[in-house]
């Protein structure tokens, strides 16, 4: 569904990204993992369009959009929850969830997935009139996945969907996203807590300064010590 | 105490017609965080399209308002365009200068023989002036006519902000960039559209302040224009009520001023709101925690 291939990033003069490849097929939940500064977010940027890359390739659902701007990205069934959500503060929570929509136009299949999500996140129907800057945390979260799958995406790319949220809380973002995997959205998923993501991910790309280190299945990754001692917090004897 | 309501009353209309171009600055600043300093100038052009509409070829006032409009929403976007897009990702101060740049070539092409000229020119209204009194407060059918026509634009607007998809994508825009990218939003084109607006609500203004004051000249627009930015600072530059609002207060103490006080001091005084504004509270008088932007 994504491939990405050797795309490399810079930030002015300097290199973020160092010919990065990785796939995503469908149905797939794949995360990438890595320290602060590994390049996680800037190649999710790219992917969207919000950043270009200086070389390198990325397919679509079999289309090129190396080159096409964020917005038109979108349209083709790409969502993109971003770092630190980016809720709309001054809208409110039904306008957030209506803004994830933009690129839809049928009032009724706006309507259905409106209704879906509200299912989903039975909090955000009893906020639908507040103004999201005023929810808690978690319940940002919420909406920002929200608003991602209004637009009914095929690809909802999330990058750190648990950042600064409580452990309860944490778990249950997790267990949404494989509800969400398992009605049919593939998932790609960035995160520092590698531990959880490597829990309900299929495969996991490690991210280290700009390069794929490593690649496999979640399964294979969780055993292999190299990663144990520097994402999950094992001792080594 | 009538004398003073009267002075009131003329506030109120100089107020109106700087909150139709302190919006122009405000939203412009919302979207992109630049101080359009060649504002001014599009209002002038507006005053100067709706003259030719009703004086010169023969439009009726209403046809000739909305021309004006349109031409301004057209230059608004080509000046967008041409001096400020390419420099969207360079450092405020080159966009400043750009815009400076925009607005003196804009004063000086319009003085050309070929243009507008240099000269002042005195503006045939397209109907007589009618006084009335009420209660002892003399009105005339222009400050009607401004007050009608300031208070449908700004309900529009309102109306266009916060009940339309473009005016939800504009307030997304306001907030973050990226963000409203991500959700499909064509940033460019809302930009174009906040412009667009902005630039016929000056030419609006433009035209009412022709009829008003009628009397125009290619440099007309620097005065008003300086004054609507002062208005949108004091209201909370970026905040849309806060333009009408600051507008309305310099109308007023610019007209109670020349009423009361010695009137060379009116000028001195509406800057040192400026001045004072900003030392004291640069978020202007809405600014809060949480602006609504657009």
């Amino acid at each position: 569904m994504l491939t990405v291939n050797n795309i490399q990033v810079y930030y002015g003069a300097i290199q973020a990204l160092h010919g990065i490849s990785f796939e995503v097929n469908e149905g797939e939940i794949v995360t990438l993992i890595g320290a602060n500064g590994a390049g996680k977010s800037t190649t999710l940027r790219t992917i969207s369009g919000l950043i270009r890359a200086k070389s390198g390739l990325i397919e679509f659902m079999g289309q090129d959009i190396t080159k096409t701007p964020a917005h038109k990205i979108v349209k083709m069934g790409l969502a993109h929850v971003p770092e630190g959500r980016k809720i709309f503060p001054n809208l409110t929570v039904h306008e957030n969830l209506l803004m994830g929509a933009y690129t839809k136009s049928d009032r009724t299949e706006i309507a259905a997935s409106l209704e879906n999500v509200f299912q989903r996140f039975p909090r955000l129907k009893e906020r639908e009139k507040q103004h999201a800057g005023t929810l808690s945390g978690g319940e940002q979260q919420m909406l920002a996945m929200g608003r991602g799958l209004m637009c009914k995406p095929s690809l909802l790319i999330l990058d750190e969907p648990s950042m600064g949220l409580s452990p309860i809380l944490v778990e249950e973002i997790f267990n949404i996203i494989q509800e969400i995997n398992q009605l049919g959205t593939t998932v790609l998923l960035v995160e520092q807590n590698a531990f959880m993501s490597l829990q309900i991910a299929h495969r996991a790309y490690v991210l280290e300064t700009g390069r794929i280190l490593l690649s496999g299945t979640a399964a294979d990754l969780q055993a292999n010590p190299k990663v144990r001692s520097a994402y999950l917090g094992d001792v080594i004897e | 105490m009538e004398h003073f309501l009267d002075q009131v009353i003329n506030g109120l209309q100089l107020g109106f017609m700087y909150a139709l171009i302190a919006l122009g600055y405000t939203m412009v600043y919302g979207i992109i965080k630049l101080i359009n300093f060649a504002h001014g100038d599009v209002f002038m052009v507006g005053a100067f399209i709706g003259y030719y509409g009703f004086a010169k070829w023969g439009m009726p006032l209403p046809l000739a308002v909305i021309t004006a409009m349109a031409v301004c929403a057209i230059l608004g976007v080509v000046i967008e365009k041409i001096a400020y897009r390419p420099l969207r990702y360079a450092p405020t101060i080159s966009v400043l200068i750009s815009a400076l740049g925009v607005s003196l070539f804009l004063e000086y092409f319009c003085s050309l023989r070929f243009v507008f000229g240099p000269n002042y020119r005195v503006v045939q209204r397209p109907f007589e002036e009618v006084h009335w009194v009420l209660g002892g407060v003399t009105f005339n059918n222009i400050q009607v006519m401004v007050a009608v026509v300031v208070i449908i634009m700004l309900l529009l607007l309102q109306y266009m902000i916060y009940r339309t998809k473009i005016g939800m994508a504009m307030r997304t825009v306001s907030f973050d960039h990226d963000a409203a990218r991500l959700m499909g939003v064509n940033v460019d084109s809302v930009i174009s559209v906040t412009f667009a607006i902005g630039s016929a609500l000056a030419a609006a203004g433009g035209v009412l302040f022709a009829i008003a004051y009628p009397q125009i000249q290619p440099f007309m627009g620097i005065m008003p224009g300086l004054k609507a930015f002062t208005a949108a600072v004091l209201g909370g530059i970026g905040i849309v009520p806060g333009a009408v609002l600051g507008a309305l207060i310099m109308g007023q103490v610019e007209t109670l001023t020349a009423a009361y006080l010695p009137t060379q001091l009116r000028d001195a005084i509406a800057f040192a709101i400026l001045i004072i504004v900003l030392m004291v509270r640069p978020t202007g008088i809405l600014g809060k925690n949480k602006p609504e932007k657009v």
